[in-house]
């Protein structure tokens, strides 16, 4: 558990249960990259939030988690990748408060304020992406979106 | 042998299961003898033994049916059960799926040694034809037993999370009209409504008018899980219970305002005795330590 992971590990989100053990994983990487508590929480809640959204809008899909390291410090970076309906307007999509599923609509933009970096992309009928990433001891990147 | 390919096929399957049949006693001696019984059925030597046969059974019987490679066929139902007790029985002395095949595997060397006496001449081609059938046919066998397997681990499965469905819902009474909730684990969709039910019967039948749900065991908080806490207070609300939030965790609180989530409407407490505090000072309880007695020097 405490070895260092040097390769992206992909889960697949396709149920529930996924989405259980997706939190988990994350939370057990972050806190073996040595993430504090406040972050893991931090950065568990936003993962639970965008896998639900790969899930329930995008029909399933997969979560890439990959180990980062950059001069002296760590972090993790995220993508939520499904090949649903994609989001046609992006900027309403983002706008908290503004949902589709029935939900409180804090899903991305609540995401965003949770974690360092924050970047989606995403066509309609081709799918979306988010990926996000975070540090250890939490300063943010002064690099917006991590690719 | 080309002519008739079908009618041979038919002919070798029926001849393995004549084989079978008259060999049945052999069989089921040297099965016995075999870890996958000998381990499963311990009482006695006849036990095994009878266990084994009924498995020689199933397969002439199969045999005789002419499709040994098929998987649903009749002959197996038998010994569906019995097969499914003995992998469960090594399943549980900590053997792996695939050990489990290899043992089933294992059966078809007594077999094939008694099938070859059977033959004077090793080349002959029924010789060899019975033999590839009876390859299949145990490849068939190693592949009901791993369904066995399979279907077992499915149903405890299935069990289990209904198990959880209960266990984890308690509703407790604190105190005259006071009813606490301890919320455990992941809060989906099922569980969440099975919570908001059993609160919402629990506050009719205590008559209570404050419901506490405590969220310290709940790892995360989304706006999920926040969604359905709202709800469960708003339900409450219209049966004329106050309902109080406790347990939130310094992190989840960060983490919720964060979020950008709302739950001014909703009173909050950090801890479960804050919350009950609160419910027994609005009905007006005073909760005081007992006044010091005379030469109480503690």
């Amino acid at each position: 558990m405490h070895a260092p992971f040097v390769s992206a590990t992909r889960l697949s989100i396709g149920s529930d249960a996924d989405l259980a053990w997706v939190r988990q994983q994350v939370r057990q990487a972050a806190a073996a990259l040595g993430f504090g508590l406040v972050q893991q929480t931090k950065l568990v809640t936003a993962v639970s939030e965008l896998a639900r959204n790969t899930l329930v809008h995008g029909g399933g899909g997969h979560m890439e988690m990959t180990p980062l390291a950059e001069g002296n410090r760590v972090g993790l970076r995220l993508s939520f990748v499904d090949r649903g309906p994609g989001i046609r307007d992006l900027e309403l999509a983002m706008t908290d408060g503004y949902t589709t599923g029935g939900g409180l609509g804090k899903g991305l933009s609540g995401s965003k304020r949770l974690v360092a970096e924050f970047a989606i992309d995403s066509r309609p009928g081709e799918g979306t992406t988010v990926t996000i990433a975070d540090w250890v001891s939490g300063v943010p990147s002064p690099r917006a979106g991590a690719s | 042998m080309q002519v008739a390919e079908h009618e041979t096929a038919l002919d070798v399957t029926r001849e393995l299961s004549d084989f079978l049949e008259r060999r049945r006693e052999q069989i089921a001696q040297r099965w016995a003898e075999a870890s996958l019984f000998r381990a499963v059925f311990t009482v006695s030597r006849d036990e095994a033994v009878e266990a084994c046969k009924a498995v020689v059974d199933a397969l002439a019987e199969v045999a005789r049916g002419g499709r040994p490679e098929d998987l649903r066929a009749p002959g197996f139902d038998s010994v569906r059960e019995q097969l499914g007790r003995m992998a469960a029985s090594r399943a549980k002395a900590g053997y792996t799926p695939s050990q489990i095949a290899g043992e089933v595997a294992g059966l078809r060397e007594p077999v094939t040694s008694l099938l070859r006496a059977e033959y004077d001449d090793p080349a002959d081609p029924r010789a060899q034809a019975n033999e590839i059938a009876l390859t299949i046919l145990i490849g068939t066998l190693r592949l009901v037993v791993m369904e066995t397997t399979v279907d077992a681990g499915e149903e405890l499965i299935a069990r289990q999370r209904q198990q959880l469905l209960e266990v984890a819902t308690p509703v407790i009474r604190l105190w005259d009209g006071v009813v606490a909730v301890p919320l455990i684990g992941t809060l989906d969709s099922a569980r969440s409504q099975i919570v908001m039910e059993s609160l919402l019967e629990a506050i009719v039948d205590q008559r209570a008018r404050y419901a506490i749900l405590d969220i310290t065991g709940v790892p995360t908080v989304d706006s999920l899980v926040a969604q359905h806490l709202m709800k469960t207070v708003a339900a409450a609300r219209l049966m004329g219970a106050e309902c109080i939030v406790s347990g939130i965790r310094p992190a989840i609180a960060q983490t919720i305002v964060q979020l950008g989530i709302d739950l001014g409407t909703i009173i909050t407490r950090a801890g479960l005795s804050d919350a009950l505090a609160y419910a027994l000072s609005q009905q007006g309880i005073v909760v005081s330590p007992r006044p010091a007695m005379g030469g109480n020097a503690r």
